[in-house]
């Protein structure tokens, strides 16, 4: 019905979905041209996460990946430890156990993309349920 | 315009767009049939060696006697090689080496004869081969600015905003939108003027419809700036009047509201899109 009624109204020709291939592939041009930017931000965000939990940051991968008509950053960060937090809040650095690694799985969607429709909300809970911290050995 | 010791040296600007077949070297010679028609001294080169095309444009294949590779190599002056335009005073052409390639051609030299033309013309205008290889590279070596075209497609789109990334600021780039179909376009079939640019976010120059003449005049070797009654001829004298810092609008193709049959017309063909 919606299909129908854009066409009514003209919004919704072939030229809509050039639009959108080219919005796309554009974003992962200039991801792709910009090595040292993602290099830049897996720093970031290893320093970031380091703060909450140790991580392996021989093995943090970062990929990006079309789904539907986003883009989204997939980064796999490898959890080696948490550190405990002490009485004010503060986190003491434990050493990192040689445990089997659990994964945490971050998604994030690209910040110009549109309100997320509610498909997209249902996968973001269920990467949440999937992002699972170590169990205490 | 460039200041002091650059005032009295002329323009060079790279016409370009990575992508082959969007229409640069119609582009160049039409700009540069419109920019000799008021008044100014036009040098185009043809910089895609190898596939000579310009002077067919230009009905001047039958006149070119030596090229860019016989200037570059000092086989042959700079004045033998200027072909004089037929229908243009004061517009010449050095015409590309054909049976030669791309890699030919020295960077360093390729600058000096670009400059060298700039002290005798107002405008010098270099047609830039397709790719982003060696071709491109000389092709832009000796021009201050640059001059993209970009039809209204994914992948056209998608190589300009390459080379804008490669020519940096230093060229301010400029845009042309070549072969729109305002038609289309009203029916939500090709890419608009503000889909592309909303995009690319360069300065206009201007739009040039999908026109059948062009392919006529090409046939014949006469650009359509050469009609400025025209409505596509016209549009190339607007642009050169844009080009040269007249403030006048960038000519953008008519695009009549779509009628209701239309509409209805649209509504039902809508599973063909």
């Amino acid at each position: 019905m919606i299909e129908f009624l854009k066409r009514l109204f003209g919004q919704q020709g072939s030229s809509a979905t050039a639009k959108e291939r080219l919005r796309l592939v554009l974003m992962t041009d200039h991801l792709e041209l910009a090595p040292e930017m993602i290099e830049a931000m897996k720093r970031d965000l290893v320093e970031l996460i380091s703060r909450y939990v140790e991580v392996d940051r021989e093995r943090i991968e970062v990929n990006f990946e079309r789904q539907d008509r986003t883009l989204a950053m997939l980064a796999n960060i490898p959890i080696l430890g948490v550190n405990r937090p002490n009485g004010n809040g503060a986190v003491t650095h434990e050493a990192p156990k040689p445990q089997p690694e659990p994964v945490a799985t971050v998604a994030a969607p690209p910040s110009d993309s549109k309100p997320p429709v509610r498909k997209r909300k249902r996968r973001k809970k269920s990467q949440r349920a999937r992002t699972q911290l170590p169990s205490t050995a | 315009m460039p200041e002091s010791d650059e005032a009295k040296r002329g323009r060079a600007i790279v016409v370009t767009s990575g992508k082959g077949g969007v229409g640069k070297t119609t582009t160049t010679a039409n700009l540069g049939t419109a920019l000799a028609r008021r008044g100014a001294r036009v040098a185009l080169i043809d910089a895609d060696v190898g596939l000579r095309n310009l002077d067919i444009v230009l009905g001047l294949e039958s006149r070119v006697r030596h090229h860019l590779l016989d200037v570059l190599e000092e086989r042959s002056s700079l004045d033998d090689a200027l072909v004089a335009d037929k229908h243009t005073d004061g517009l010449f052409l050095l015409a590309a080496a054909q049976a030669r390639e791309k890699d030919d051609v020295e960077t360093t030299k390729m600058q000096a004869l670009v400059s060298s033309l700039r002290e005798r013309f107002d405008y010098v205008l270099i047609d830039s081969p397709a790719g982003i290889e060696l071709g491109f590279k000389n092709a832009v070596a000796g021009a201050s600015e640059a001059i993209v075209v970009c039809t209204p497609e994914v992948a056209a789109v998608r190589d300009v905003d390459r080379v804008v990334g490669l020519l940096g600021n230093r060229f301010r780039p400029q845009l042309i939108i070549n072969r729109l179909r305002p038609q289309l376009v009203r029916k939500g079939k090709m890419l608009s003027v503000d889909d592309v640019n909303g995009i690319l976010r360069l300065p206009l120059l201007g739009v040039i419809a999908d026109e059948p003449e062009i392919i006529v005049t090409t046939n014949r070797g006469e650009p359509l700036a050469l009609r400025t009654q025209n409505t596509t001829g016209a549009a190339y004298h607007a642009i050169a009047a844009r080009v040269a810092g007249e403030d006048v609008a960038a000519p953008v193709p008519p695009e009549s509201k779509a009628s209701i049959l239309e509409r209805i017309g649209s509504l039902f063909g809508g599973l063909r899109r």
